[in-house]
């Protein structure tokens, strides 16, 4: 068994939130709720990001919490995968011309899934999810 | 004999048995959770995944730890917790006869694990992880009195035997310690204990998931998160194992689903309480609960 695939067996997920303005925060608990239930594929949300398998990086990279997300990701013991999740970590969405932006997360951090959407909904991270575990298996 | 010895360890009733158990009862009180939440469920390998996962992460020291209590503190707490779950299951299955006094031993090799979390938080260098450290603590203070209070009933009951192969002899020749006021009594306190031993819901202050961030284990990380998680899907067996033998004159299949019952209704309708309800609650309502079990065991009842 190679280990892409025990790593997507039990995706445990921590949630970056850069400077979001709580619509992505909210969404991705969505995920948790009855109706999506993503424990049914392994995805578990914890709160340190040394048991992280997966970056869920939303909200707009600033020049304040660039450097720290850099440090988060090297704080992340390997293999870890991450997911530029909503419009403003995929392309920095309405906040490109603001003077405050530092650079998209795929140029601070290697990004494996992009999620648009404003906010995505649960349905689309989801799919998100599981199109990223298909990719790391190399399906 | 030493090959025999070895065998009971690692493979029955020790390492493999007990892990297996383990991770099958932890399976179905994740399925059980989410099917009272109206979910679907985790499929039934799923804490086998979660396990052989950590086994492949990377392992990180933090640079502020002092690493050797670091490295050693979730080895030791995985030990304490095999030597107690092999014990109790050569007693169960009849391999071995223990000896007098091992009631009081095995409570003591119990505690191994919580005072390694103890100390591995301590020495993580993170002040989340001193945090969960010190509620750990403070919650063995609450409970320990408690467990000691609640397993003198047992003992009284069956006129002062202090080994548990001849608790469980004298209850298959009488009744078991359960049939009875003070035994009842006991076996509730003891099953609270056992709750607050393992950090299940309403005690889950050490970990607390939602506000210090998984405490004490915050800075843990690949193989050395694993032997934590290892030894509290192996508490999941071990710890009922020990309530079963001594109030209910061993286990079976059918007793142990009972508790294991108890313990997730217990945790799926409880808020988590603060650390200084967990002490009064303990102190101040469940102790003189158990003082009075001990009266009436000592009036026969």
């Amino acid at each position: 068994m190679n280990r892409a695939k025990i790593l997507t067996k039990s995706l445990w997920v921590y949630h970056v939130a850069g400077a979001t303005c709580n619509n992505c925060d909210i969404e991705i608990l969505d995920c948790l709720t009855p109706r999506f239930d993503a424990e049914r594929f392994g995805i578990k949300l914890v709160g340190s990001i040394r048991h992280a398998d997966l970056l869920l990086v939303a909200g707009i990279q600033n020049r304040k919490n660039a450097p720290r997300l850099k440090e988060l990701y090297s704080m992340a013991p390997k293999p870890v995968a991450v997911m530029a999740f909503g419009n403003c970590a995929a392309s920095q969405g309405m906040f490109a011309q603001s003077y405050n932006r530092s650079l998209p997360v795929d140029q601070i951090i290697p990004v494996d899934i992009y999620v648009p959407g404003c906010p995505p909904r649960p349905e689309a991270i989801l799919d998100a999810a599981l199109k990223l575990i298909k990719k790391l298996r190399g399906e | 004999m030493v090959i025999q010895y070895i065998f009971y360890f690692l493979i029955f009733p020790g390492f493999l048995f007990i892990l297996a158990a383990g991770l099958m009862v932890s399976w179905a009180e994740r399925k059980l959770t989410a099917r009272l939440q109206w979910r679907q469920g985790p499929p039934l390998l799923q804490p086998f995944y979660d396990l052989q996962k950590l086994f492949i992460k990377e392992t990180l020291l933090p640079v502020n730890a002092y690493h050797s209590i670091y490295i050693l503190m979730p080895l030791l707490a995985f030990s304490g917790m095999l030597l107690a779950g092999t014990w109790l299951g050569l007693l169960q299955f009849r391999l071995s006869g223990g000896f007098p006094g091992d009631v009081i031993a095995l409570v003591y090799i119990l505690t191994i694990p919580s005072m390694a979390v103890v100390f591995a938080g301590a020495s993580s260098g993170n002040p989340l992880a001193a945090l969960g450290s010190s509620r750990e603590m403070k919650l063995m203070l609450a409970y320990e009195l408690v467990f000691w209070v609640s397993l003198c009933i047992p003992v009284i009951k069956s006129g002062g035997l202090l080994g548990v192969d001849s608790i469980i002899a004298y209850q298959s020749e009488n009744r078991p310690v359960l049939y009875s006021f003070s035994g009842l009594i006991g076996f509730m306190l003891a099953l609270v204990c056992i709750h607050a031993k393992m950090g299940k819901v309403p005690f889950d202050i050490a970990e607390a998931e939602t506000e210090i961030a998984a405490g004490a284990y915050i800075d843990y990380s690949g193989f050395l998160l694993g032997m934590f998680k290892m030894t509290q899907v192996m508490a999941l067996v071990v710890l009922p194992l020990l309530l079963l033998e001594v109030f209910w004159g061993g286990a079976n299949l059918l007793k142990y689903a009972l508790v294991l019952l108890l313990i997730i209704l217990l945790e799926n309708t409880n808020p988590r309480l603060k650390i200084t309800q967990v002490m009064r609650l303990f102190w101040f309502y469940l102790l003189p609960v158990g003082i009075l079990g001990i009266f009436l065991a000592l009036n026969g009842l």
